[in-house]
């Protein structure tokens, strides 16, 4: 039988050692474009949308698990918005009600498309992902699994189990581009969460290169610039900045958008973001 | 390539699929296999939701839906949402207040508005254009649909009084 509905971990699991190659099908919003236009041939799926250890998500001390069958639709539910507002944020940028009824968080990682939009976030937060075999359990941190343009480390037989992040206290932003408001694929994004316990912020940018980017020396520079007791911080710092975020990008051109436009829009959502969560003020 | 028979559960009655490509959709096998011609193909890729059905209690692209990996599960077309012969209070908006022009969006649109006016019965505008967010009509400009939502909500609220 060419299509394996999983009805459990195991049988998933079962599945994948049987036909290491198989197509992996999880809400289905990207790959059934590929197949309905005949760009991906179907001998084998595994059809893992319904498997009951992927569905839901359980909240550890400071760490959120999340099933990799998790919904765009389901992370901006009311308490996931509260725990990861970005997440929950990025969520709702993503395509239509109907896609994001489908469309879910291992999916996104498992596509892992430079305009993955849950991606950055997942990236700013050092997410880790649980990937199970038949035989092997492994943790990574998501810096080594999405590794390229739709590339990324899973190999034959595995599929993502989880995806853990830490559950931070602070504002967080993501901000995306796209030619209009809804169903949209992302020119650029910007992601900027703002940790007041260790008094950092952490900040990815999307869509600007083949990989989520995160400039470290932006981070340093505006959690050490912030008035973390008042929640302040100068216009000259957010311009900085925001000027490191822009130097940071390697955006190509395509038809979605010139490289120029790119660097241009992460330079204004960097500061947009940060004066949505920083009260901008003198220095 | 081997083909696959598998059974869907369409409008509440099962419905064979036999010696189909296991790379179908499920709008195509809806439309072509199964004469369920309501659910229109236009983008097969999400974008315009002509292609709309309820699995389940969602709301979904069937177009980007693997037909063989819908087993098991409900599925309402546009077929399911009336009795036969007969037209919805949200059919019957459209029509009041001349929300079809060309019409190739309707099933989808009424899919759509059939799922919200269920949970909400008193949507505002702004909640009407999210939820029909991910459904395009390219002659009307919304403005009719909108008020057709409106209509339809309102004589619900009304048969609820009565």
């Amino acid at each position: 039988m060419p299509v394996t509905v999983a009805r459990s971990l195991d049988h998933a699991l079962a599945a994948l050692e049987e036909f290491p190659e198989a197509l992996i099908l999880a809400g289905g919003t990207d790959v059934m474009v590929q197949i309905n236009k005949g760009a991906v041939s179907v001998d084998q799926v595994v059809a893992i949308g319904r498997v009951p250890e992927l569905q839901g998500w359980r909240r550890e001390g400071d760490w959120l698990h999340l099933g990799a069958a998790v919904t765009y639709s389901e992370m901006m539910g009311e308490e996931l918005s509260s725990l990861v507002p970005a997440l929950a944020q990025a969520s709702r940028t993503v395509g239509s009600p109907q896609i994001r009824n489908a469309g879910t968080i291992g999916g996104n990682l498992g596509t892992s498309s430079p305009a993955g939009d849950t991606l950055p976030v997942l990236f700013a937060l050092d997410a880790v992902l649980t990937i199970r075999s038949s035989t092997e359990l492994r943790e990574v941190p998501i810096s080594q699994f999405v590794v390229g343009v739709k590339s990324n480390t899973l190999q034959p037989g595995e599929l993502i189990e989880k995806i853990s992040v830490p559950v931070l206290e602070g504002p967080q932003e993501f901000c995306k581009i796209g030619p209009r408001n809804a169903m949209v694929i992302s020119v650029a994004s910007f992601t900027l969460l703002a940790d007041q316990k260790e008094n950092r912020v952490r900040s990815c940018l999307g869509t600007v290169g083949p990989v989520p980017i995160r400039s470290m020396e932006a981070e340093d520079l505006l959690s050490n610039s912030v008035n973390w007791g008042e929640n302040t911080v100068s216009s000259e710092v957010l311009d900085a900045f925001s000027s490191l975020c822009a130097d940071a990008a390697k955006p190509i051109d395509d038809h979605r958008g010139s490289a120029v436009y790119r660097r241009h829009a992460i330079k204004v959502l960097s500061r947009r973001a940060a004066s949505r969560i920083f009260i901008e003020g003198k220095s | 390539m081997s083909n696959i028979f598998y059974t869907l559960n369409v409008n509440g009655e099962d419905h064979q699929v036999a010696d189909a490509w296991a790379g179908e959709s499920l709008l195509w096998v809806l439309r072509e296999r199964l004469g369920f011609p309501g659910a229109k193909n236009a983008c097969e890729e999400g974008e315009c939701g002509s292609c709309s059905v309820q699995i389940g209690e969602e709301v979904v692209c069937s177009c980007l839906v693997l037909a063989g990996s819908a087993i098991d599960q409900e599925i309402t077309t546009i077929e399911g949402l009336s009795p036969e012969g007969e037209l919805g209070d949200v059919q019957q908006a459209f029509i009041d207040a001349g929300a079809v022009q060309c019409g190739f969006c309707t099933p989808g649109l009424l899919v759509t508005i059939g799922h919200l006016l269920e949970k909400n019965e008193n949507p505002d505008d702004l909640t009407v254009r999210e939820a029909i967010s991910g459904n395009l009509c390219r002659c009307t400009g919304y403005g009719r649909i909108l008020e057709a939502v409106q209509m339809a909500a309102a004589s619900r609220r009304g048969e609820k009084r009565e």
